[in-house]
């Protein structure tokens, strides 16, 4: 009887919850794969300028150019093919920073609230000290030091986000410990180290998995504030914040400059927090 | 009612713990002062016992009194600020983790809320074939971990658990499932102590009974010492061989089920029997 309402259950809300899996997944497949294939994809190189061409309204206005799907800029750049080739900066600085600061953070969240004590002390006192810093701020210095470019770009996420992750899954994990399961592992041999990492870990993973997916779409935002404020990459290569930040001084006679970068970036940031949100119930054994 | 009673004492029955002079005490974080370290609160106050080897025996009193903390420092989850507490004639009070692992398949431990002690993100075969990778010697080939897990069907099945359950997450099984797969992963292993530490307190009255019964036959095939701490004293009548009464950190009675059921020392214990009812339970449940 138990069995029957457990397998049946779920089946009527399970919907909903897919489609919050399976779009924001085709969404970032979508980008993933206009990321891998951009040259072969994009109709126009996203650099090249023509000043004939330039301002052309999108396919659905009158005035175009056939070819120019979006339009183009003000320097006569295609529009599509800028965004096309922008899913590459946005998805690499996601994907690298993202992961990086997930590594970094969960790791001190997991050793501060398992482990307690000095480690929790250290670590603890260490986030609030970071904490203190306006991230903006923060992350404009680091640039300014390291110098802009996409490595300084990635460092400077990682060192602003890790904070997250490791307030997060130190909570998380404190509360883990407390439960009989892992003073059971005590009983049956475990070394501590071995407690976090086969037993607390799993238990805690969901929320990382949410945290990452939820970071990637920081990390694509944090990316295009740099570019939008011109310390992210050098203005040669076309990533969806500097289309933002030159869109912006066109808007009022060529606002699609500035939309259609701007809806592709907002769709990445929902579509990663949502997978994350969808994947920590999907990875629930409780709730499936 | 003449029948000479057993006297502990002059029992040749080795004790296979022998505790001496145990004292634990807890910081108080409540009223810990600013710059000083908080006061400690004495929760066990020089408890002398013994565990006689292959007997069950009881540990009750009211809550707070210290039971689970003994029963913690018995499996060594606590660490005791004085006392011995001897296993098998050595002393265990103090040794640490590493020392203790290879001492830790002999006692196991039963918990009180198998949701709680049992791995949500685990399959139950893994929950039971853990400990048991943890103490083989051939933890390499893969043909290891296939005798893993079928040493842990076997422990199941040893519990009245089909080896299905095997496949199954703890939350996809009834209360007094997920407890016997507690006591599967407790006897697993073979280990000579077992601490039951209020293991049937959450479940329903039949469940309860099942459980008990369970525990009684294994004890007996396996010839396992077992300290079982509850409330309640039916309970305790019916499946011990001895009774501890703690109160506040100290030992009121120690001895023979019947001895001190018949004759209470303290006027405690005596109160402990009177508030309590005693339903007079079916002797077939534990056969
Ligand atoms: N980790 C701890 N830190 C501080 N005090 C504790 C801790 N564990 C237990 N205590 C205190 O020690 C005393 C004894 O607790 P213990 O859990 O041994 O009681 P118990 O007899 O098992 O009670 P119950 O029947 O309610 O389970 C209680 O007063 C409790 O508040
Ligand atoms: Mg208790």
């Amino acid at each position: 009887m138990a069995d029957v309402s457990l397998q049946t259950t779920p089946r009527v809300r399970s919907g909903r919850r897919n489609l919050r899996l399976w779009l924001p997944l085709a969404w970032i497949t979508t980008l993933g794969l206009a990321a891998l294939f951009a040259p072969l994809i994009a109709p126009h190189d996203p650099l090249y300028q023509d000043l004939f061409l330039e301002r052309l309204p999108p396919f659905f206005m009158s005035g175009t150019e056939p070819g120019y799907w979006l339009g183009t800029d003000s320097l006569g750049r295609d529009v599509l093919s800028r965004v096309i080739y922008g899913t590459r900066i946005a998805l690499c600085v996601s994907l690298i920073a993202a992961t990086a600061t997930c590594l970094v953070g969960s790791t001190l969240g997991l050793l501060a609230g398992y482990f307690g004590g000095w480690w929790d002390r250290v670590i603890s006192r260490l986030i609030e000290i970071w904490m203190a810093f306006p991230p903006v701020l923060f992350a404009v210095l680091l640039v300014a030091v390291m110098g802009t470019g996409l490595t300084s770009v990635i460092v400077a996420i990682a060192l602003i986000d890790w904070t997250r992750f490791a307030r997060v899954i130190r909570a998380e994990t404190m509360v883990q410990a407390q439960m009989d399961y892992v003073d059971s592992a005590q009983i049956g041999g475990a070394r501590r180290l071995t407690t976090l990492v086969s037993e607390i870990l799993p238990n805690v993973l969901p929320s990382i998995v949410a945290l990452l997916m939820l970071e990637m779409g920081i990390a694509v935002i944090v990316e295009a504030i740099l570019s939008f404020v011109n310390l992210s990459l050098s203005s040669d290569v076309a990533t969806w914040g500097s289309m933002i930040a030159e869109g912006r001084n066109a808007i009022h006679f060529a606002w699609w400059v500035l939309l259609f970068p701007l809806i592709a970036l907002f769709l990445t940031v929902l579509s990663f927090s949502q997978l994350g949100e969808g994947l920590k119930q999907r990875f629930d054994p409780v709730l499936q | 009612m003449a029948a000479p009673l057993i006297c502990p004492q002059t029992a040749p029955a080795p004790a296979l713990f022998s505790v001496r002079g145990l004292r634990l005490s807890f910081p108080d974080t409540a009223h810990k002062p600013l710059f000083a370290p908080a006061p400690r609160i004495e929760v066990l106050k020089g408890l002398d016992l013994d565990l006689p080897r292959g007997q069950i025996t009881g540990i009750v009193g009211e809550s707070g009194s210290g039971k689970s903390t003994l029963g913690r420092v018995l499996v060594r989850l606590l660490r005791p600020d004085a006392g011995q507490v001897l296993l098998n004639g050595q002393d265990i009070a103090t040794l640490d983790e590493a020392a203790l692992r290879p001492l830790r398949r002999n006692l196991q431990m039963i918990f009180q809320d198998p949701m709680s002690s049992l791995n949500p993100r685990h399959k139950i075969w893994r929950i039971v074939a853990a400990p048991l990778a943890r103490y083989a010697n051939d933890t390499s080939t893969r043909n290891a971990s296939a005798a893993r897990r079928d040493q842990a069907l076997r422990a199941l099945e040893r519990v009245g658990l089909d080896p299905s359950f095997g496949e199954r997450y703890p939350h996809e099984l009834s209360g007094g499932q997920r407890q016997r797969v507690g006591i599967a992963r407790a006897i697993a292993l073979e280990p000579e102590f077992i601490l039951a530490d209020e293991i049937v307190s959450g479940l329903d009255v039949s469940s309860q009974a099942q459980v008990l019964s369970l525990l009684k036959s294994l004890a007996q095939e396996m010839n396992l010492t077992i300290a079982f701490i509850s409330h309640d004293l039916s309970v305790i009548r019916h499946l011990c061989d001895n009774v501890i009464v703690l109160n506040r950190g100290e030992i009121l009675e120690n001895g023979p089920v019947e001895q001190v059921f018949a004759a209470p020392q303290s006027d405690i214990t005596r109160l402990l029997l009177d508030a309590i009812p005693l339903p007079e339970l079916d002797d077939k449940w534990f056969d």
